[in-house]
């Protein structure tokens, strides 16, 4: 592994990391995004007892990408009546943050983008920035579909923040530390050594939360096909939604990242730690929120927030509550 | 007086008339004529504030293919391909609807046999009309996968169906004094297969959609019609027998043999979306258990009337109305003959019609996604209103 | 009060493991669609197809129709137009044997039979409904349903059939 500390032509060595970091994890989205399609639509297909994509390619491997090409080949139509900066600036404000939030997390005890010991802080701010493009597609658009979804989602966002950054926060009062690093050296490599025995239920929470916040079903009024046409991303078309649509898988892959190394040890693992471990359990709790959303209805906008305000958050902060009072007792 | 000069400008004479109230601050939305979840061709006009609904009017006319003007220009036999695309769910229905009008004015005998294969044919139609409605419901509701499982029963149905009238969705299977076809042992033994099937898949049903949890609470207490209200707007079938009034055209006014089947009027009296859905899944099972004695009872003999008028027949001069209990409610036809080879008039009552007026005052201060939810829970079929 | 609301959450947390068990186990079952067209389904011997006209059990070039009309007459959907062709048939003078009339002269040469053929069997499938009245309504049993049902074509021309011509080149082959 290359010594990231020497000075490299004059260059800081953080700023050399960082710009390492990024490519690859520009390169780890976007590829990820692919292969997240393909499974999604096949999981979709195999549940509802079809075959899903098939044709383009053995088993349908390279429908993702014509389905890219497809989506970079179309006219890129302004509505009449948007605020153009607005409306395309929203796009962009949805996918760029994304790679910010991937640089804290630790892949491996090595690959890492930003050792920082506010990595959690760093991870939770920047995830509010996606209500700010929401806010600005649906006010953009001139579409009042589209301004109903997004309002949905503006305060489906905030509203679920909350009991969050509460379950997270249960967490790091337990291991003592904002860095991801930490947390994850604290857990050991077997299953009964993770977070999630201890903590039960912040996964729980956060797990409901991470699926609201990345506005998955059954949480996905937002974009409610059957009643808003296609809520906030309605007038987009091309690459403009391909970006909403690309946003929306990284934001799953942050999430479940997150999740992995809070609760279920990260990269460690029984026989050989290292980053295949934190991709497998990363994937399987991918798979689960695909799971959830072939098998759900939708959740009505009021009920949703109901759910939120009356049962995760007086769950999350007794949770905390009893967090704090055991670590203090005990520790 | 329109104060909104975007309505001026853009709405047509249904928009421009839906004057905005007094409070300025409300959004007049249109849903439909193309959308998802309004189950054919039908429109609403709707004023918003904010999310909540203040007004809701539906627009019809998108569908109307004039069906009863073409009743006046064809002879009695030739009108009969225009009763399975009405309601083309619940196409044997309307066929009995008519046939049994004409019969009645015309004095036709139908034999015992082909008023069993009548039960036979509606009934399996009415589960798979059902079937259709469940998936496009919880399609609306955001499940995209009960729609796919609900399809696979309802491909039985179809193949069945096939057997013995050669379509799959608009039968024409009906004729004055009997059916087309008889029923081959290929098709009872199907039969017979599937019902053992389907009572298997029905608590499959239960388990990923009744009993879940998000459903319930968007089925439960919305759209809550008390008795009044629905007699008021003469609703029928499942809507009437969810506010817990136990009519059924099949028991009220027999018709063909129903009086000799033993089976169940599901009724619920909470009114509301939940005991409407639950309606419509105890009927598909009662359709089940009239299916299988209709199947026991099923008597030797002609599926036709040896003496079955000639196409180029009239019935006596007079008029009669035949109702039939369809999937959505009470199915009337009207038929006046006045001695020509055509009708004079026939008049076709849809339920759905009926079922759709509820919707306006139902739609008054409710939240956008409930209206999705109870116009579902309707089980509307927009070229039935329409006609 | 508190016990009931718990356990209302954990009957609903239950439902949602439900079913999800429902989906999973559906995950692991066969696919039941058909590929077509690498697959095709097997139960089209009753699906109706266009009407065909059926020959004669001696001729295979002559159809049963006896040009009655009724399929025309009756069709909802005005789609059948009959062309024919009355030929006149000289009839076979009397045989010399006969014996001659009352008044002794021979019997009068009969009449020459007029007899209509069929020429053209109009179908315009683009208007029928598939209702059955011609097939079942005909006295000789001359139309049944055909299993051509795989049919597409780029414009309403190519669903304008002459079902005459359709028979003599299936009798021909």
């Amino acid at each position: 592994m290359p010594d990231f500390n020497v000075l490299l032509a004059g260059i800081p060595a953080e700023l050399t990391r960082l710009v390492l970091a990024l490519i690859g994890l520009m390169a780890f989205i976007g590829l990820n995004g692919l292969a997240l399609v393909w499974v999604e639509r096949k999981v979709a297909g195999h549940v509802q007892r079809r075959p899903g994509p098939f044709e383009v390619g053995p088993f349908g491997l390279i429908q993702p990408i014509v389905d890219a090409v497809k989506l970079v080949g179309k006219q890129l139509a302004t509505p009449a009546g948007a605020d153009k900066f607005l409306f395309w600036l929203a796009p962009l404000l949805a996918f760029l943050p994304i790679f910010l939030l991937f640089i804290p997390i630790p892949f491996s005890e090595n690959l890492v983008g930003l050792n920082t010991n506010l990595g959690l802080l760093l991870i939770l701010a920047f995830a509010g920035l996606n209500v700010l493009a929401l806010c600005l597609a649906g006010w953009g658009q001139n579409n009042k579909w589209g301004l109903l979804g997004a309002g949905r989602a503006v305060a489906q966002s905030v509203a679920y923040e909350i009991p969050l950054l509460l379950a997270v926060l249960a967490v790091s009062f337990q291991t003592g530390s904002l860095d991801l690093a930490a947390i994850t050296a604290k857990q050991g490599p077997w299953p009964w050594q993770w977070n999630i025995l201890v903590q039960p239920l912040a996964f729980f929470l956060y797990f409901i939360c991470a699926v609201a916040e990345t506005n998955r079903a059954p949480f996905d009024l937002p974009e409610a096909e059957s009643e808003l046409t296609a809520g906030f991303h309605t007038e987009y078309s091309g690459m403009g939604f391909g970006l909403f649509f690309l946003a929306e898988y990284a934001n799953m892959i942050v999430v479940c990242s997150v999740a992995t190394v809070l609760f279920l040890g990260g990269w460690q693992g029984p026989i050989e730690p290292g980053w295949w471990w934190f991709l497998i359990k990363m994937y399987a709790l991918l798979l689960v929120i695909i799971w959830f959303r072939w098998t759900y209805p939708r959740v009505r906008f009021d009920q949703l927030l109901n759910l939120n305000w009356k049962w995760l958050l007086p769950l999350s902060m007794v949770n905390l509550l009893a967090t704090a009072f055991v670590v203090k007792l005990f520790a | 007086m329109s104060n909104c000069a975007a309505t001026e400008l853009t709405g047509d004479t249904y928009t421009r008339r839906f004057e905005q109230g007094p409070n300025q601050d409300t959004l007049i939305v249109n849903m439909g004529p193309q959308h998802p979840s309004t189950h054919g061709v039908l429109r609403v006009i709707v004023e918003l504030d904010g999310e909540y609904i203040l007004r809701a009017e539906p627009v019809l006319g998108y569908v109307h293919r004039m069906h009863e003007k073409m009743g006046e220009v064809k002879s009695f036999t030739q009108y009969l391909p225009n009763m399975g695309r009405v309601d083309y769910l619940h196409a044997m229905a309307w066929n009995w609807a008519y046939v049994g009008a004409v019969e009645k004015l015309g004095g036709v005998e139908v034999p015992e046999r082909a008023e069993y294969l009548r039960v036979i044919a509606t009934e399996l139609n009415r589960i798979s009309s059902h079937l259709v409605w469940w998936g496009a419901y919880l399609l609306d509701l955001g499940a995209f996968t009960p729609i796919m499982y609900a399809f696979d029963d309802r491909e039985i149905i179809l193949d069945l169906l096939q057997i013995v009238t050669g379509s799959r969705l608009t039968y024409c299977y009906f004729r004055f004094g009997g059916v087309t076809a008889d029923v081959t042992p290929a098709f009872v033994s199907g039969l017979k297969e599937f019902l053992q099937r389907f009572k298997s898949r029905l608590p499959m049903y239960k388990d990923l959609v009744t009993d879940n949890i998000i459903l319930r609470k968007r089925c439960e207490e919305i759209g809550v019609i008390d008795v009044d209200m629905a007699r008021r707007y003469g609703a029928t079938g499942p809507v009437l027998r969810g506010s817990g009034v136990a009519y059924d055209t099949r028991r009220a006014e027999p018709y063909g043999v129903y009086d000799r089947f033993d089976y169940q009027i599901p009724t619920f009296t909470e009114g509301d979306a939940m005991a409407r859905y639950l309606v419509r899944i105890r009927e598909m099972e009662e359709s089940v258990k009239i299916i299988e004695q209709a199947l026991e009872q099923l008597p030797e003999g002609e599926h036709l009337n040896a003496k079955a008028p000639k196409p180029a027949w009239k019935p006596g001069v007079g008029e009669a109305y035949f109702a039939v209990e369809g999937a959505r409610g009470k199915i009337g036809v009207y038929v006046v003959c006045d001695g020509t080879k055509n009708p004079y008039r026939v008049k076709l009552r849809s339920p759905s019609y009926c079922n759709l007026s509820l919707f306006a005052e139902l739609a008054q201060g409710v939240i956008l996604a409930d209206a999705v939810s109870i116009m579902g829970s309707l089980d509307l079929v927009i070229p039935e209103i329409d006609r | 009060m508190i016990s009931q609301t718990f356990k209302e959450a954990v009957t609903a947390v239950w439902s949602m493991v439900v079913g999800l068990k429902v989906t999973g186990k559906n995950f692991m079952l066969p696919q039941i669609t058909v590929h077509y067209p690498r697959q095709v389904v097997t139960n089209l011997d009753t699906f109706r197809g266009h009407i065909d006209l059926v020959v004669k059990d001696d001729d295979p070039f002559k159809p049963k129709c006896i040009l009655c009309g009724q399929c025309e007459n009756n069709c909802p959907s005005g789609c059948i137009t009959i062309e024919s062709v009355t030929r006149e048939i000289p009839a076979a003078p009397a045989p010399e044997t006969a014996p001659p009339g009352p008044e002794g002269e021979a019997k009068p040469a009969p009449k020459p039979k007029k007899v209509k053929e069929l020429t053209r069997f109009l179908l315009d499938y683009n208007l029928c409904s598939l209702c059955g009245l011609c097939v079942q309504n005909c006295p000789v049993d001359s139309l049944r349903f055909s299993r051509d049902v795989y049919l597409a074509g780029y414009s309403r021309g190519e669903f304008e059939f002459d079902l005459m011509e359709t028979l003599q080149k299936r009798g021909k082959k």
